[in-house]
């Protein structure tokens, strides 16, 4: 299944350690009629207290199916899946108690100002009524919202509206929380906002599960991930262990200044002898500019240790290394390494 | 104190399906209260030109007969009851499902699917039963009398809450069935023939000179009603027996709600 032989679900070490599962997903499908493949192929995972794990792969991968199944909108064709113990196939409405959604898109109460929003949404969930005033004020404090408190829905931004709907995700204390692309569309320091306010979720002790394409998203905040495609999933483990697991180490990007001119070679006979150096898997040439020639080098070891070795070679051919950046692997080589493709 | 402290502590909410049901119906009702003159301008206005024209000044320019009045105005209270409890149904759930998508949040809250069909209903005939309540003083007010039978009372009260349910689960249907973009095509092409052949303006019975019309007018549930009305209402003049206008009342009502319900489940489950 996975390339990389990663560990999928059970026996992960890491989740193996966990011991409350606060969600468990045990070999899900889900086939639409008139469709060919399944949307969800055979999935399995879990996630525990704490622990904020992060759904990651392109449009159509079968993220939201996945979370439509444990949110009890989408019945599956096989497999199981519950929620703090409770099966959301049988038993749905006890599920919605203790599950939190935050869509991506804004499905806000647009009759109702911001705190009614709040307060609605706990006296559906049957939270007293002193209690879900006070709550409603709390968090509209802390989510930066008080001076929006009687504004209607529509009159809030984009980032106003994400907070918005955080907050009456908690309104009821859900244990598990689902986020769909919660920061798409926000400004930089509304999305480190939105991270601080998951961050703090997941050390109450909530289970999150993050559905995103975001990469730099799911390495900031992901204690595991779970990298999807066409219904299955591809590899599971923490952001750390699926970068470490990429069989080419780091990279680093080279630009070369050649000492003397030699207007017939743009860099061929130079990047050919770079591509034979010990511990370079492979070479790609980049943009140039003017006498600068760039070439991204991808290493099976650690970058650093190749930067002697590439000025040495360099300067025996006559060019100087003239800029170095040097790149560990992100979640989006582990992608492009499983699936051949880019995210986004 | 920290940023979303929510989460996790011990619950001290007591999730109900009952408690989720009336707080979403307190909801509807807080919304419709506070857009009151919309909605009373979208229940009255049709009605007063209706008893106007067709009551009042055809009747006076000798064109109607003196009873005709009589033979609208139950007509006229039923038309308004079921048509009052269809829009306000199907509205809120076109917009909804489609638009604002806040439906979502009431399908996460702690109650079965279908009893959230059923609030949106409910809402639909309350409105329903309002609108049939606001036509005896627009009827007064326009017409000047109004047919009243002290003894036709409790049929009265049977009829307006059948028309109502009618109304509300067949606006549970097409609000969700019929696709956003067709509604107002829909408004337009059912909505003028379900006016027309209800039997609202004329007697069922003195349809039988134009037989092929009376059989038209059968398949339309307002022709229960504007009928049923007439035998609560009326001490004289033509009218359909009433057990037939319950039975058959009932008949749609439970077909309408079967199949309203299983609309509203396909639309919202996977």
């Amino acid at each position: 299944m996975s390339a990389l032989g990663l560990a999928i679900p059970e026996s992960s070490p890491r989740e193996a350690g966990r011991s409350t599962r606060l969600i468990e997903v045990e070999g899900l499908v889900k086939r639409y009629r008139h469709a060919g493949d399944a949307a969800i192929d055979g999935l399995s995972f879990g996630v525990g207290a704490g622990e904020v794990f992060g759904l990651l792969g392109p449009n159509g991968a079968g993220k939201s199916t996945t979370v439509g199944v444990l949110t009890t909108r989408i019945l599956p064709t096989a497999g199981t899946a519950t929620i703090a113990g409770i099966d959301v196939v049988h038993d749905p409405v006890r599920a919605h108690s203790r599950l939190g959604v935050v869509p991506q898109r804004n499905n806000l109460d647009r009759s109702l100002s911001c705190r009614a929003n709040l307060i609605f949404h706990a006296a559906y969930h049957g939270v007293p009524p002193t209690e879900r005033k006070l709550r409603a004020d709390r968090l509209l404090e802390q989510f930066g919202m008080l001076e929006k408190t009687g504004r209607r829905v529509d009159q809030l931004s984009g980032g106003e509206a994400q907070r918005l709907m955080i907050a009456r995700a908690l309104m009821h204390h859900p244990e598990v929380l689902f986020l769909d692309e919660p920061t798409t569309g926000l400004d930089p320091a509304a999305r480190l906002f939105v991270w601080e306010r998951i961050r703090e979720l997941k050390d109450q002790g909530a289970a999150i599960v993050l559905c995103t394409h975001d990469m730099d998203e799911a390495a900031a905040l992901a204690d595991r991930v779970g990298i999807m495609d066409h219904g299955r999933l591809l590899a599971l483990d923490t952001p750390r262990a699926l970068v470490r697991s990429l069989p080419s180490g780091g990279a680093l990007e080279v630009g070369l200044v050649a000492a003397a001119a030699r207007p017939d070679d743009d860099g061929h006979e130079l990047w050919n002898t770079l591509r034979r150096l010990p511990g370079v898997d492979h070479l790609e040439p980049i943009a140039s500019q003017d006498d600068l020639q760039r070439a991204r080098l991808y290493v099976t070891g650690e970058a650093a240790a190749m930067v002697v070795p590439v000025s040495q070679t360099s300067q025996s051919l006559g060019a100087i290394l003239a800029e170095v950046q040097l790149s560990e692997p992100s979640l989006e080589d582990v992608f492009i390494h499983l699936t051949g493709r880019r995210l986004r | 104190m920290t940023t979303a402290e929510a989460a996790v502590c011990a619950p001290s909410a007591r999730p109900g399906a009952l408690r989720a049901f009336r707080a979403m119906l307190a909801r509807d009702l807080l919304v419709t209260g506070r857009e009151l003159w919309a909605f009373l301008a979208m229940v009255v206005v049709q009605p007063i030109f209706m008893l106007f024209i067709f009551g009042k000044v055809l009747t006076e320019l000798g064109y109607a007969s003196g009873t005709y009045a009589a033979v609208l105005f139950p007509g006229t209270v039923g038309l308004t009851t079921v048509l009052t409890a269809l829009q306000t149904t199907i509205r809120p759930l076109q917009m909804e499902f489609s638009v604002t998508m806040e439906i979502e949040d009431r399908l996460l809250a702690p109650l079965p699917t279908w009893a959230v069909a059923l609030q949106k209903t409910v809402m639909g005939v309350i409105n329903g039963l309002v609108a049939a309540a606001l036509m005896f003083p627009v009827g007064l007010l326009v017409l000047g009398h109004i047919p009243f039978r002290a003894s036709g009372v409790p049929l009265l009260i049977v009829i307006l809450v059948l028309a109502s349910c009618v109304g509300s689960t067949l606006g549970l249907l097409l609000g969700t069935a019929v696709p956003f973009r067709y509604i107002y095509v829909l408004f337009t092409i059912a909505l003028t023939p379900l006016l027309f052949t209800g039997a609202a303006q004329y007697p069922w019975q003195s349809l039988a000179h134009l037989r092929w019309f009376q059989v038209v007018t059968a398949f339309n549930p307002i022709t229960y009603v504007s009928e049923g009305l007439r035998a609560a209402m009326l001490t004289g003049g033509p009218h359909m027996a009433s057990w037939i206008c319950v039975t058959v009342l009932s008949a749609a009502l439970l077909a309408l709600a079967v199949a309203g319900a299983r609309s509203f489940r396909r639309r919202t489950i996977g």
